[in-house]
Order: structure tokens, then C-alpha cells, then sequence
């Protein structure tokens, strides 16, 4: 029920701050969004949308560091990690 | 699909399993609040990867599984006896009310329509002036900011005909129920991440400190969720009782300030009855009584008739991580999903639905 889905936002729509509202792409599939949560979204960042409305920004330098520190806790326990793993598609 | 693929990376799963192992020497019972956790966790098979002393029990984080019968019966009675348009999330239309479900009211003649957000519901209600629409706004946090959007939308477009039936829940007080219960085994939490990502993390340190339960905030990937069982393991292995953030790229710990505004200006907190575990003060959001035009208990003047307990059905125990399904005399007999005798069986995130559906072939074992 929590369910919330990535998706990159194409085209913002709309400026009044309770109608906000964002074209989003979840892999091809387009739904229109509402920003009222995520004012600070603009065209190209991914939002975590859940029933309709963004409810954050995914931040990429977190994203990152999570497996930088996942690589660090491999390292830590003598598993290899490659840099193969820290994928970003 | 990006921040997904990655997070279901095969190798660093079993990596990260492997990092659980090597870290683990005692025997740890850790709660995930989280439907879709506990969907994840049963679909991907995360459990059968841990250590034998790491035992991985299912909340209640299933807003569907914990709405009381008589909420249903109130939504039945808005569709057949009200004659309202009553949308709602798909998985509410099968749970069991005290007598029907909402799938049985439509074929009774009832408008009972499924929609994808509440903000379509708004939509339905502008497209039908001349009648009620009444949308059943369940969920947990995560989901509040939308319901209270749809009244705002509704408020702002002067969308009359269109109020909320709520049933709406909170997770810490449920997490304090849960710890304080004379039976409990839960040693540490793996906390709802999406539930974080509007409200943050700062009601969690008191819960923490005061019950001496390591609480970490996960996502619901399989990389996700490993990474916070070994965070919650070392804590408990290392004898530590804190807040940490596995999430961090979808929760700050403030939360969203934004959505909790919204929440705020449409709902204030109020005592909740849930669904197998009985009545928690201050676990729910209510429509504050100056929008009580949009609410549906009020403007309908709904009557509430305490139902009795679900007969066979075990569900309260197995939320509060006292019971598995598998423990249940009906599980996979007399309760399946087509005939369900509870919600846990309903949902797609209820326990009881997702070992139906990827664990109903095993043997059970102790």
C-alpha cells in the first residue's frame, strides 16, 4: 500500500501550488503526477511517486553513497565488491 | 528501470547476506512494519538467505489488513443503502466487513468504483455533480498527503459533492503497542521507509531509546532490505539501540515538510481502532472538524457498529509478530484469497496473502 515507483519527470504542468502537477515516465509509461509535495522538482529529476502524488526527490549523491557504503562493509568483511556491482542504469 | 535494477543486484544480495552471517552470533527477532517490505521479503525469498538465529517477523504495515470490519460495512452502507459513487484503492474491495465486501455491494447494484490516487476520485465527483462521490481514504502516512490533497483539491475547485471516509493509521504509536505487549519478541524494527519519507525519523529516538530497540529505516528493495537487516543486526550484536537511515536517497530526517502541511491543514491525530489488534490513543488522522463537510462519517451521519472478533482468523497475532500464517488451522484451507476469512489474506501485502502465493507449496516447518 506504501508502494511508491520511481519515475523521471518530462514536463511540468501548472503553477498554482495545490494544482502542481507533473508529465512523469515510469520506464515509457506516462502519468500525470502531482508536485504539491515536491515544489523543487524540475524536468529530469526522479521523483518516488505514490498514488499520484510525488512525495520526494530521489537524491543521487545519497544513491551513491549507499553503495560506496556497501562496497566499504564487502571490503570490511574480505568480500570482493567490483565496481561492476555499483551500477547505475 | 533506474534506482530499481540496481537494488535487486543477485550478487550483492547474496553478498550482503553473506555480510549478515559473518556479523551474527546470537539469535535476533526483527519486525519489518511494512507491507511492502513483507511482500519483498517473501516474493525475493530474503529470509531463507539469513543466518538461522535472524528471524524476520511481519507488522502490521498493511493499512488495508488493519481497517476494522465496521469501517467496511460503513463504506458498504454508503454504496447500496446511501446510493453514493464510493471510489476506493483496489485491495480495500475484497475485505470481509462484518457482513459483505465492497466487491459484493457492486454486484448488489452498488457504484463501487476502483481508482489509482484520490486526486481521480476528485476527478469522478466533478464529472457526477448531481451525485455523492465518497472516496475511502485508508493508508498510513505515506498515503495521507494525498487524501488530504484530494479535500484541498475539492475546497479549491468547489467540489461539493465530493467527501473522504477515513480510516487512516500511524505507525509509532502501533511500534510503542507492539513493544510494550507482555508477549512481545520484537528486538528490533526495520522501519516503514516511505512512511519516513514524509514524517522523518525524529519520532523514532524516543521509541528506541526508551524500549532499548535498534530501529532502522528501510527501502523496499532487496539490496534495501538487507542492507537494514545487517545495520539492525550490528546494532543488536553490538548491544545499541539507535535510529539509522538505510534510505537516505528517498528520507531526510526532517521528512517532507510539505506534505506534513498539507496533512496537518486537513487531519489532526485521534484515537484508532485496528483491525485484529484493538484500539491504539492517538495511532490515527481524523478530518479536522472545520472540514467536516468533507467528511464522510459526518456528512452522511454514519452510525458505527462495533463488530465482533474474525472467527478463525489469527491475524492480530500475526502482526504483532507473535504468529506466522503458517500458524493459522485455516491458512490455505478454509482462508485463501478467493475465500478469505481475513484481510491479511486479501491484500497483496498481507502476510498471509504473499506466503499464500510464494511459500503454499513448502512443508511447514517449525
Amino acid at each position: 500500500m506504501c508502494l511508491a515507483v520511481p519515475g523521471k519527470v518530462i514536463q511540468i504542468v501548472g503553477d498554482d501550488p495545490v494544482l502542481r502537477s507533473a508529465r512523469v515516465s515510469f520506464a515509457g509509461v506516462v502519468k500525470l503526477i502531482s508536485l504539491a509535495c515536491v515544489p523543487e522538482a524540475g524536468v529530469g529529476d526522479y521523483v518516488l511517486v505514490h498514488v499520484g502524488m510525488a512525495i520526494s526527490k530521489v537524491d543521487q549523491q545519497e544513491a551513491e553513497e549507499t553503495f560506496k557504503y556497501l562496497k566499504q562493509l564487502g571490503e570490511l568483511d574480505g568480500i570482493e565488491l567490483s565496481d561492476g556491482d555499483n551500477t547505475s542504469s | 528501470m533506474k534506482y530499481v535494477d540496481e537494488y535487486r543486484d543477485a550478487a550483492l544480495v547474496h553478498r550482503l547476506a553473506a555480510a549478515i552471517a559473518g556479523i551474527t552470533t546470537k539469535s535476533w527477532t526483527i519486525m519489518e512494519i511494512c507491507g511492502g517490505q513483507t511482500h519483498a521479503i517473501v516474493k525475493f525469498g530474503l529470509d531463507e538467505l539469513l543466518p538461522k538465529g535472524i528471524t524476520l517477523v511481519h507488522g502490521p504495515g498493511c493499512p488495508v489488513c488493519v481497517t476494522p470490519a465496521e469501517i467496511i460495512d460503513q463504506a458498504v452502507e454508503l454504496a447500496l443503502a446511501r446510493k453514493v459513487i464510493l471510489c476506493s484503492f483496489g485491495d480495500m474491495l475484497r475485505v470481509p466487513g462484518s457482513g459483505i465486501d465492497l466487491l459484493t455491494a457492486k454486484a448488489r447494484g452498488g457504484d463501487v468504483r476502483m481508482v489509482y490516487s484520490p486526486l481521480d476520485a476528485v476527478t469522478v465527483a466533478k464529472e457526477n455533480p448531481t451525485r455523492e462521490v465518497v472516496f475511502f481514504a485508508v493508508g498510513f502516512e505515506t498515503t495521507a498527503p494525498a487524501n488530504a490533497m484530494s479535500v484541498q483539491r475539492a475546497q479549491r475547485e468547489g467540489v461539493a459533492n465530493y467527501s473522504i471516509l477515513t480510516s487512516h493509521v500511524l505507525v509509532p504509536p502501533a511500534m510503542r503497542a507492539l513493544l510494550a505487549a507482555p508477549d512481545n519478541q520484537v528486538q528490533g524494527f526495520l522501519a516503514a521507509g516511505h512512511v519516513c519519507t514524509i514524517m522523518g525519523t525524529v519520532e523514532y529516538a524516543p521509541i528506541a531509546r526508551e524500549f532499548g530497540a535498534p530501529i532502522v529505516v528501510t527501502g523496499f528493495e532487496p539490496v534495501d532490505i538487507l542492507e537494514g537487516v545487517f545495520r539492525c543486526v550490528k546494532q543488536l550484536e553490538e548491544g545499541r539501540a539507535e535510529v539509522e537511515n538505510a534510505y537516505a536517497r528517498a528520507v531526510r530526517p526532517e521528512g517532507n515538510i510539505h506534505a506534513q502541511r498539507i496533512v496537518e491543514a486537513v487531519f489532526e491525530v485521534a484515537d484508532r481502532k485496528w483491525r485484529g489488534i484493538g484500539m491504539i490513543p492517538q495511532s490515527g488522522f481524523e478530518v479536522r472538524p472545520e472540514l467536516a463537510a468533507f467528511d464522510a462519517t459526518k456528512r452522511f451521519q454514519l452510525s458505527c457498529m462495533e463488530s465482533v472478533g474474525d472467527g478463525l482468523c489469527i491475524s492480530g497475532e500475526i502482526m504483532r509478530g507473535v504468529k506466522k500464517p503458517r500458524d493459522c488451522p485455516a491458512f490455505g484451507t478454509a482462508c485463501t484469497p478467493d475465500h478469505p476469512k481475513g484481510a491479511p489474506m486479501v491484500s497483496n501485502e498481507g502476510a498471509c496473502a504473499a506466503y499464500f502465493r510464494y511459500r503454499s507449496r513448502e512443508t511447514s516447518v517449525a
